[in-house]
């Protein structure tokens, strides 16, 4: 195993993709001359050439609809969005041509195109720099979300995303790109999509969780462990397609369920996951689920405010402590 | 003698050859009569949703498509029945499109607005408007990326001019010379809304901010349209790059199903007059047979023949089968992951993975 960034994993992944098929370009705001506004396409334009690395205009939904056109054509584009906060401008062109197309075509024209970028908010960014998109994306068939919390996930999974025939909202998280992590050191590590990461086992309670979330789903399993509280941390890695029988194994060995994300509630990724455990798994439950999200607000500058808005390790220690009724 | 001559010269001055001239004469016919019949079927419930005729553009989709290869991509908006049949998808699928049936170029799943073809690469059949601009510049991309020779042509009313992926595609596709020409079909009303009502500079001038060449032609003028394409078309090939073409056209019938002939934003005057002179058909024809080259009965006979073929494809529609109910939850997905679940409608038909 290597140890690697987050940021070093994305780049392999891409890097690896990107030599074994050479249908597959990356283009984005600075990705090339600048290497990317995060660095995650750092040395790629010497590699591979200002063909398949691409620095585009600011044109969210240009770019974006170049793309779908490229992938109706046959080639395989990653499209980078400096932020998902961006992909405002371009959700048209990623729900009403790439999720659709295939459908509509009735099969003439499939779309493996992924969009990929930072989610979530970061330090200070403020409102409109600082929001979880990934229910945007999930809502819409055709379309496949996929939230990696680790530089191992994020390797496996982006270049299962790259790999995959439909169009893939890839998320990353801004804070992560330093995280360090171990990564396998296969020629070829992919992990499928749809497949839940079992982050930490315990008996008592679950707290499922996805993306960056983990960490702090984490955080909060290692405080009730003082306290003699063993919690399993189900990482769902994919939003769509979503690992039901993994969410299921876990309701039936806790009976007790906090769901933790990192965007706001109202019909959030939390408030379906919740709906599914009730209609297929009610009687397993012996509390009802409590969701932790980030506060029904737009995110506020004020370091104080801020740290308040966003969900924590003590919002979901209480919230365990509700579904435990102590 | 001298106006015969005159029309002859029509001909010549576009070095266009009295067979392709012919040829060009049944497919506006084809169209003409195709959007007919299917202004029929719509009035008797046969047809559904939104429907949006092509009827007094005919000479803009021959005259602009007949220039291109096979290999050739075109996509276009909603008002694409014709400009399909003219990049050579069946006329018989377009019309079972139509009708929503098994046999339509996407299986009744796209209708009116989603005709697709991949195999006459065809792209659609798009919905929002100014949607198709970004898509056919990708396509461009790929012929550039690929190195090969094709090009890609979009079409776009003149309402998409105004939309932000118009200008954001026009940038991209002269920033990186693609192999691609955008024509706006400029009937002069985006649905209702007169151009001169929602545009403070002409339409000739909309790719000028990009450095992308403008043309304006007559799109009335089946063979000044044709041999202009023809040009253009030549052009692009060899690595001219985008081009904008402002192809001046006039719409015959409401912009959809849903809106009278002339509406309460154009007079029947203005209508009428439009039909009296500037029918591509009628102006066609004139040239034709007063060069000697197209009998008032040889253009009856060739008549005859289009409203047979718009006839046989509603007959074909008409007896297409529904799609079967199993095709609803098809072709949602390219691919069905092996794991996790990808419907969440909890629906037992759905052929899903869970």
């Amino acid at each position: 195993m290597a140890v690697m960034t987050y940021r070093e994993a994305l780049n392999a992944a891409l890097s690896e993709e990107m030599e074994r098929d050479p249908d597959v370009f990356l283009m984005g705001e600075e990705v090339a001359e600048y290497d990317g506004a995060y660095k995650v396409s750092k040395g790629l334009l010497d590699i591979f050439g200002s063909q398949r690395v691409v620095d585009s205009p600011i044109s969210e939904l240009g770019f974006t609809g170049l793309g779908v056109g490229a992938a109706m054509a046959g080639l395989r584009p990653v499209i980078e969005f400096m932020t998902f906060n961006f992909a405002f401008l371009a959700i048209d062109q990623v729900i009403n041509s790439a999720a659709k197309m295939h459908y509509m075509s009735e099969g003439q024209f499939p779309m493996p195109i992924v969009f990929r970028g930072p989610t979530g908010a970061a330090l200070q960014l403020s409102a409109q720099h600082s929001q979880a998109c990934e229910t945007y994306y999930s809502h819409a068939p055709g379309c496949k979300v996929v939230t990696p919390g680790t530089p191992a996930d994020a390797k496996g999974l982006l270049k299962a995303a790259i790999r995959d025939n439909d169009p893939v909202a890839f998320m990353e998280g801004e804070l992560l790109y330093n995280f360090k992590g171990e990564v396998p050191d296969d020629d070829d590590f992919v992990i499928p999509l749809g497949v839940a990461d079992l982050k930490h086992e315990g008996e008592d309670v679950s707290i499922i969780t996805h993306g960056k979330m983990i960490h702090v789903a984490l955080q909060a399993a290692q405080k009730l462990d003082k306290d003699g509280i063993q919690a399993d941390v189900l990482d769902l890695r994919t939003i769509r397609p979503l690992d039901m029988s993994a969410i299921l194994e876990t309701v039936r060995k806790t009976n007790r369920i906090v769901y933790l994300e990192e965007g706001w509630p109202y019909a959030g990724t939390g408030a379906q996951i919740v709906t599914m455990i009730q209609e297929e798994a009610f009687d397993h439950l012996d509390a009802p689920i409590i969701r932790v999200t980030q506060a029904d607000i737009p995110m506020p500058y004020a370091k104080n405010l801020e740290i308040l808005a966003k969900p924590s390790a003590d919002h979901v220690v209480k919230a365990v402590n509700k579904v435990l009724y102590r | 003698m001298a106006e015969k001559k005159k029309k002859k010269n029509a001909l010549i001055e576009h070095d266009i050859s009295e067979d392709l001239a012919l040829d060009l004469m049944r497919e506006m016919l084809l169209y003409r009569r195709f959007e007919e019949k299917a202004g029929e079927a719509y009035a008797i419930g046969k047809i559904g949703g939104f429907c949006h005729l092509h009827i007094g553009q005919e000479a803009a989709a021959a005259g602009s498509i007949k220039p291109l290869g096979r290999e050739d991509y075109v996509t276009s908006a909603y008002r694409e029945h014709t400009q399909a049949i003219a990049k050579g998808v069946d006329p018989n699928a377009v019309m079972a499109e139509l009708y929503g049936r098994r046999d339509g170029s996407s299986g009744g799943k796209g209708g009116s607005m989603h005709i697709f073809d991949a195999e006459c690469r065809f792209m659609g059949g798009h919905g929002i408007v100014g949607g198709q601009v970004p898509l056919a510049t990708g396509i461009a991309w790929k012929i550039k990326y690929r190195g090969e020779d094709s090009i890609s042509l979009v079409f776009m009313g003149d309402a998409a001019v105004n939309q932000g992926g118009f200008h954001e595609g026009l940038n991209m596709a002269a920033v990186w010379q693609l192999p691609c020409i955008y024509v706006v079909e400029n009937n002069e009303y985006g649905m209702g809304t007169a151009f001169d009502r929602v545009s403070k500079t002409e339409m000739s001038t909309k790719s000028s901010p990009h450095g992308v060449p403008a043309h304006v032609v007559d799109g009335q003028d089946v063979l000044a349209t044709y041999a202009f394409f023809r040009e253009l078309t030549a052009q692009v090939r060899e690595g001219a790059g985008p081009q904008y073409v402002d192809l001046q056209t006039y719409r015959f019938h409401g912009h959809s199903m849903s809106d009278p002939v002339s509406g309460t934003y154009r007079s029947v005057e203005e209508v009428e007059q439009a039909k009296d002179e500037r029918d591509p058909i009628a102006i066609l024809g004139d040239t034709l047979k007063g060069a000697g080259v197209l009998s008032q009965e040889e253009f009856e006979q060739m008549d005859a023949e289009a409203r047979q073929i718009a006839s046989d494809a509603a007959d074909f529609a008409d007896a297409s089968p529904l799609p079967d109910a199993d095709a609803l939850y098809k072709n949602v997905w390219a691919e069905i992951n092996p794991n996790g679940r990808l419907f969440f409608d909890g629906r037992p038909e759905q052929g899903g993975a869970s």
